[in-house]
C-alpha cells in the first residue's frame, strides 16, 4: 500500500490509513486516518460508544481492523508476524483504564515484570528503576500493597508506571481521567505532560473529558459514531464551527431527531419474526 | 418496505430465514424454527471447538519457547497440588472405607473375604482413584484457575500482558498446564494410598479381616498394568481438566452471546467445570475400553 505521509520520514511514529472496523453486522469505525508526530500529545475525543477504544486496540495491534493499515514505529502491523509485533512492543507502553495490573502480583512486581521479562538486569538494579517510576507517580508508600487494595486513581498511576517502566517511544493511555476525582485527574494530567517533558515520550491518549484534553493536547481528534468529525490542534478545534464539535464544547445534550416515521418504526418493532 | 406505520409487521419478515423459502407464512416459521435453532446450536458448538482445539495447540507448542516460567509452574504446583493434598486424602479415606465396607458386604457371603484387599486395591488403582481424583481438582483448583483467567480476561490483564509483549500462552497457560499434568497424577497416587488404609481400617481394624489376607490378595491382583492403567488416566485427565478449565476462561470473551463482567466469568466457570467433568467420565470409558 502507497503510504502519502512517508514511512521514511522518522518524526511520524504512528500512522493509520483508512480504518474500518466492524462487530458482525454494526460498523465501528468508518475510514478513519491520523497521523501522530513524535513528541507529541495526541487526544483521541469521543463520548461512549464513538469507537475510540476499538481505535486504539487497532493502533496497538491488539485486533486488527477490517481494512486499512496502521504503521506503528514504522512498521505495518498487517505484515509483520508475532515475534516482530512482540518486538516493537518493547518500545510501546499501553496505560489501561482500570490499570489492568496482574491481581497476583504486588504493585512494584507488576512495574517490575516488563524489565524481568525483557532484559537481564539484576534484581536490585530492577527495583531501583521501578521504584524511580512509582515514586514519579507518588506511589513510592504502596509498592507493597496488591492491586485490591489500592484505589481507582492509584490503579491508574501504577498502571502508568508499570507503561513506562521500559522508557518507550509512544505511550498509549486509555482514558486517564474516567471515574476519578478533579484533583486526581488532574494530577494524571500533569503526569501525562512531566512524560512528555521529562522523557520526550511520544502520547498517545484517548478520553472523552473535554477539559483534560484541551489542557494536555498538541493536536486533538474529535471522534463520533466511528467517523472523525474534527482533527487539529486546540486552537482549531475550540474554534470549529461543526456542530458536533461546538455541541461537545459547550456540553449540549445532542440533538437525535430521526424521522417521525423511523421513531414509530422503532417504537413498534418486535423482535418476533 | 413498510411504508405506512400501520402496519408493520410485514417489513419484519425479510430479516428472518424465512425468506429463503420464499415465504412470510408464521406457520412455516414455526416448523423451521426449531431447525434453524438446531443449525445455530451446532455451529456455534463446533466454532467452540475449533477455538478451543487451536488454543490448546497454541498452549502445547510452548513447550518449545524459552525461558520457561519455572516460578510460576511452582507457584501453580502448590496451588493445584500441595493445597488440594488434605482434600484428597479425606476423600480417599472415606472412599477406600466405603469400598472396603460394600465388598465386605458381598464377599462374606461367599466366605471370601480373604478377596478383600484385593477388590479395594484394584477398585481403587484402576478407576476411583484417578477419577475421583480428578473431580476433586476440578472443583477445587479447576474452577478457580477458570475464574482467575476469565477476570484477567475480563479487567484486559491479559490484554496488558500481551501489550508488555508478555505472550499470555508462555507466561498464564503453559504453567498451569505443566502442573495440571504433575499434581494430578502425584495427587491420585496419594488418595489411592491413603484410600488402601481406609479399606485397611475397616477390613482388619473393625471385620478382623487377616491382615496378611488383606495387603498378600492385593500384592497378588493388583499387577503392573493396573497401575500402569491407572497413571494414564490420571494423565489423560489432567490434560483435559487443565485445557477445558484454562480455555474456557481465557476465551469467554468469544463466549455465544458476548456476556462480560461477573456473569460472564461465572458461565464461563460453571461451562468449564461441567464440560471438564463430563470429559474426564467420557475419558474414562474410552482409556478403560483401550487398555482392558
Amino acid at each position: 500500500m502507497p503510504s502519502k505521509s512517508a514511512q521514511e520520514d522518522d518524526t511520524v511514529v504512528l500512522n493509520a490509513e483508512g480504518l474500518s472496523s466492524a462487530y458482525g453486522d454494526r460498523g465501528v469505525l468508518h475510514d478513519v486516518s491520523l497521523s501522530v508526530a513524535k513528541g507529541e500529545i495526541f487526544v483521541i475525543m469521543g463520548a461512549s460508544g464513538s469507537g475510540k477504544t476499538t481505535l486504539l486496540r487497532h493502533l496497538i495491534g491488539l485486533s486488527m481492523p477490517s481494512s486499512g493499515e496502521v504503521t506503528l514505529l514504522g512498521k505495518r502491523l498487517s505484515t509483520i508476524n508475532k515475534d516482530e509485533l512482540y518486538e516493537l512492543r518493547k518500545h510501546i507502553g499501553v496505560a489501561f483504564q482500570g490499570g489492568a495490573l496482574i491481581n497476583s502480583m504486588s504493585v512494584i512486581e507488576n512495574v517490575e515484570l516488563p524489565l524481568r521479562q525483557h532484559t537481564a538486569l539484576d534484581n536490585s538494579t530492577i527495583r531501583i528503576m521501578s521504584r524511580m517510576k512509582l515514586d514519579m507517580m507518588s506511589l513510592d508508600d504502596a509498592e507493597n500493597l496488591m492491586p485490591a487494595q489500592l484505589s481507582g486513581g492509584m490503579l491508574k498511576r501504577a498502571g502508568l508506571a508499570r507503561a513506562v517502566v521500559m522508557d518507550p517511544h509512544l505511550l498509549f493511555f486509555d482514558e486517564p481521567s474516567a471515574g476519578l476525582d478533579p484533583v486526581t485527574s488532574a494530577e494524571l494530567d500533569e503526569l501525562i505532560i512531566g512524560l512528555r517533558n521529562a522523557l520526550r515520550m511520544t502520547v498517545v491518549v484517548v478520553t472523552h473529558e473535554l477539559e483534560s484534553a484541551l489542557k494536555i493536547a498538541d493536536r486533538i481528534m474529535v471522534l463520533d459514531e466511528g467517523r472523525i468529525v474534527a482533527l487539529g490542534t486546540v486552537d482549531e478545534i475550540t474554534q470549529s464551527a461543526d456542530p458536533r464539535v461546538q455541541s461537545m464544547l459547550h456540553r449540549q445534550v445532542r440533538a437525535r431527531r430521526p424521522g417521525d416515521e423511523a421513531y414509530l418504526d422503532h417504537l413498534t418493532e418486535t423482535d418476533e419474526p | 418496505m413498510c411504508t405506512q406505520t400501520t402496519n408493520c409487521a410485514n417489513s419484519l419478515v425479510p430479516r428472518s430465514p424465512a425468506l429463503l423459502f420464499e415465504t412470510n407464512s408464521k406457520t412455516m416459521m414455526d416448523v423451521l424454527s426449531p431447525l434453524i435453532s438446531l443449525g445455530r446450536t451446532s455451529i456455534s458448538a463446533l466454532q467452540e471447538l475449533g477455538r478451543m482445539g487451536i488454543f490448546f495447540a497454541v498452549a502445547v507448542r510452548q513447550i518449545f519457547v524459552r525461558p520457561w516460567e519455572f516460578g510460576l509452574i511452582l507457584q501453580q504446583l502448590r496451588f493445584v497440588g500441595a493445597r488440594s493434598v488434605i482434600v484428597i486424602a479425606v476423600a480417599g479415606a472415606f472412599v477406600g472405607m466405603v469400598v472396603a465396607l460394600q465388598f465386605y458386604d458381598v464377599l462374606v457371603r461367599f466366605g471370601s473375604v480373604s478377596l478383600l484387599g484385593s477388590a479395594v486395591g484394584w477398585s481403587l488403582v484402576r478407576e476411583l482413584g484417578p477419577v475421583i481424583t480428578a473431580l476433586i481438582v476440578i472443583g477445587r483448583a479447576g474452577s478457580a484457575t477458570c475464574a482467575e483467567i476469565g477476570i484477567m480476561r475480563t479487567d484486559n490483564q491479559i490484554d496488558a500482558l500481551e501489550c508488555m509483549a508478555v505472550d499470555p500462552y508462555r507466561y498464564l497457560i503453559f504453567p498451569r498446564l505443566v502442573a495440571f499434568l504433575i499434581a494430578v497424577p502425584l495427587l491420585t497416587a496419594v488418595f489411592n494410598v491413603v484410600g488402601i488404609f481406609g479399606g485397611w481400617f475397616v477390613s482388619v481394624a473393625v471385620f478382623r479381616v487377616s491382615q496378611g489376607a488383606y495387603f498378600q490378595s492385593m500384592a497378588d491382583t493388583v499387577l503392573l498394568n493396573d497401575l500402569v492403567m491407572g497413571i494414564v488416566k490420571s494423565v489423560v485427565f489432567s490434560v483435559l481438566i487443565a485445557w477445558i478449565c484454562t480455555g474456557k476462561g481465557f476465551l469467554m470473551h468469544l463466549n455465544q452471546g458476548m456476556v462480560f463482567g461477573a456473569e460472564g466469568v461465572s458461565r464461563a466457570t460453571t461451562d468449564a467445570v461441567v464440560a471438564a467433568s463430563i470429559s474426564v467420565l467420557f475419558a474414562d470409558y474410552i482409556v478403560s475400553a483401550i487398555m482392558l
